[in-house]
């Protein structure tokens, strides 16, 4: 398959990923760093690239609620938003999923407030992992544009009717510009297909209620049906990837395998920081130490049986979270590693690294003091469970 | 306009029976009117709130045509994407069953409207959305027991702002929604009642019929919130009209136009009197409430006069 060399940002390469699936409707409402990929997006469409029609909303409350109306008119939707602008979102994220309504937004990881903050970490995103969506993470603008063109065929999936979030980390890939291989728009709208709903409010010669009262007596089945569509979800996303593997030489799993097969402890980690701890563990490598790294890209559903099988073999493993919970032991991605470790024999130590908060900068400095911890902890050495990194103490 | 009972009651019910709302209440009587108006081609959005928890049960239904519920404060910003998803579709040709034409009506209560739902409102209107919304409008929140909104009325005893020994119920006059939407300078707002079906018929076959944005307030009295006897549920909104406490009013492109002007405006307070919610102020003491009820009341009308005079170039 011919595919394009460009250079384009993070936020430019998912509004060719959003223009080239030919989505019918587009809501969003601005907010840094998402901005630029609507901004983009809406030049396709003054320019007629694309004949999306744009709900240009009052918030991003009414954002997500346009789209879920929009979705379950059977329309294919995008959107796109970040930090407080998810959260102002919050209530309708859970709903979108509820009602099995495919919806693929692009969400550029940014701090939550408060404080006020513009710049990258995971918290938002993260606030919504029980909410009923896919989660892909993306590492670069390649990443993030093959996630985007990939969200449609796996949201819309007659097995899964579930919305679909592309994260990529805000401005370190929503605004720095990348080389990247794109599909043509033929292939990439060959390859995402059109969608086809079994049910649409727009169908009234078969018409459904959509979102009852739904009381004690079926709440908790409907529910159970949300929880086995996204076990059904991580199939599927194996088999579009595959799928688009073959298309375009570009090969996704779950998460990412670096430097494994040998490795005696790692790193887990997702988004771009995932290319900064590469490079220093090549470094290590060098010295002889058996680092390898797991950079997860399928946060939701959480592939837990893949992830404890590629990790039962290591000695010490090192989780880092680009976000905070609160009163809990660890970060997010912590405690799903540790608890999916549970099930295997392996007892290896599981070591929590919360970095990078409110943007604060992840650096190779950072990285080799993870390594060279990690390392002295499979060599036998004792060390707290959960540490900070590059803070003010 | 042309409508007449009798073509009206050959129209298919599409809001059915058996649904659960309680004897007496007229917002399922609302409904039912503005349904047989507007036909089976109609997609229904509703807000959190009464209706739509008496009329969709899971797994019972009383809509004979699409239906959905998305939250409370978004059945504008959700009918908006369900009309934005019509014409997108239609361009393309991927409409699942060819219609040239399709209404949208949004719904909520005073709750969803007024109040939580007003931002979502105002900004689809805005947008400029060929779709109706349509407030059915009890004065407060009945659904979750009867608390005051924005559109309670001053001295109205709610649960939230109650009668009690120091304080007489609501201290503020209500919001005037219905102005604020004349604001928006779309094609169409008006009010009406259930009772004078003819005059919510003609509203509602209007507010279809413009290209744009639409907006009805219909009062909707309540049996339970406003402790009236059931049977007289009607007659409470005629009186509401007689006394000009809700006149019968439409605002098409900026023209206003007041539809019924009772020969004698009846005084407020034997329509207050009806109502249990009002009982606290004919005891001594509350006359002064009373008083400035009545006064706010034919202010509002004087006001309504005069914006039907500028209209008419007076």
């Amino acid at each position: 398959m011919e595919q394009q060399l460009v250079a384009l940002t993070g936020n430019e390469a998912v509004a060719y990923a959003f223009k080239q699936a030919r989505p019918h409707v587009a809501s969003a409402f601005p907010i840094t760093p998402q901005t630029e990929m609507m901004h983009k997006f809406a030049e396709f469409v003054a320019n007629g690239e694309v004949d999306t029609e744009m709900i240009l909303v009052e918030s991003e409350h009414s954002a997500m609620s346009a789209a879920v109306g929009a979705s379950a008119a059977g329309s294919r939707v995008i959107t796109a938003t970040s930090s407080a602008g998810f959260a102002l979102m919050w209530e309708i994220v859970y709903i979108a999923a509820s009602l099995r309504l495919p919806i693929c937004m692009a969400l550029v990881n940014r701090a939550l407030s408060g404080n006020i903050n513009i710049h990258n970490d995971h918290s938002d995103s993260m606030g919504g992992r029980d909410a009923g969506w896919i989660h892909l993470h993306s590492e670069n603008a390649q990443e993030a544009y093959d996630n985007g063109v990939m969200s449609f065929r796996i949201s819309e999936h007659p097995d899964v009717q579930l919305p679909t979030m592309v994260c990529y980390d805000g401005f370190i890939i929503s605004h720095t510009a990348d080389s990247l291989y794109m599909l043509d728009d033929a292939d990439a709208a060959t390859f995402v297909g059109e969608r086809t709903p079994k049910y649409a409010l727009l169908d009234v010669e078969n018409p459904i209620t959509v979102g009852p009262l739904d009381l004690t007596d079926y709440y908790f089945e409907h529910k159970v049906s949300q929880m086995e569509a996204e076990q059904r979800a991580l199939p599927i996303i194996d088999q579009v990837s595959a799928e688009y593997g073959e298309l375009t030489g570009r090969r996704y799993e779950h998460f990412e395998s670096y430097k494994m097969d040998d490795a005696e402890c790692c790193i887990v980690i997702l988004g771009s920081s995932a290319g900064t701890t590469k490079a220093m563990i090549d470094e290590y490598r060098e010295k002889g130490i058996k680092v390898g790294l797991m950079k997860i890209r399928t946060f939701r559903p959480f592939p837990n049986e893949l992830i404890a099988d590629a990790l039962s073999g290591m000695k010490a493993i090192a989780v880092l979270d680009k976000s905070a919970s609160f009163g809990g032991f660890g970060g997010p991605v912590f405690t799903e590693v540790r608890s999916a470790l549970y099930q295997t024999g392996c007892r290896a130590p599981v070591h929590n690294w919360i970095y990078g908060l409110g943007g604060r900068d992840y650096d190779l400095h950072q990285a080799a003091h993870v390594i060279e911890s990690i390392d002295k902890i499979a060599r036998g050495e004792e060390m707290e469970t959960i540490n900070l990194l590059g803070v003010r103490l | 306009m042309a409508t007449n009972l009798k073509k009206l009651s050959k129209n298919p019910e599409l809001l059915t029976g058996g649904h659960r709302a309680c004897a007496g209440c007229t917002g399922s009587n609302i409904l039912r009117q503005i349904m047989l108006t507007a036909g089976r081609d109609t997609v229904v959005g509703g807000a959190t709130g009464c209706m739509e928890v008496v009329t969709t049960i899971f797994p019972y239904t009383a809509w004979k045509v699409p239906f959905i519920h998305n939250a409370f404060e978004n059945s504008a910003a959700t009918i908006s994407g369900v009309e934005t998803a019509y014409r997108a579709m239609k361009k393309r040709g991927d409409l699942p069953v060819e219609r040239e034409n399709m209404n949208f009506i949004a719904f909520g209560g005073d709750g969803g409207t007024y109040d939580i739902g007003f931002q979502s409102l105002s900004g689809a209107m805005e947008r400029g959305h060929n779709m109706l919304y349509v407030c059915y409008d009890n004065e407060a929140y009945m659904n979750t027991g009867i608390q005051r909104s924005s559109a309670t009325p001053l001295g109205a005893h709610t649960s939230t702002a109650p009668a009690g020994t120091v304080k007489q119920g609501k201290e503020q006059n209500r919001k005037d929604l219905t102005k604020i939407m004349v604001a928006h300078n779309i094609p169409y707002v008006a009010q009406t009642t259930p009772y004078h079906w003819r005059d919510l018929a003609t509203k509602v076959e209007k507010a279809l019929a413009v290209d744009g944005p639409a907006f009805l307030n219909v009062l909707m009295p309540c049996t339970v919130g406003w402790h009236f006897e059931q049977a007289d549920a009607m007659q409470i909104a005629k009186q509401a009209v007689e006394s000009n406490f809700w006149p019968l009013f439409e605002v098409e492109n900026g023209q206003y136009k007041i539809n019924k002007k009772p020969k004698e405006r009846e005084p407020i307070e034997g329509w207050l009197k009806q109502q249990g919610r009002f009982k606290h102020l004919f005891k001594p003491g509350n006359e002064g409430i009373l008083e400035e009820i009545q006064s706010h009341i034919d202010t509002e009308w004087e006001k309504l006069l005069k914006l039907e005079a500028m209209s008419n170039g007076e």
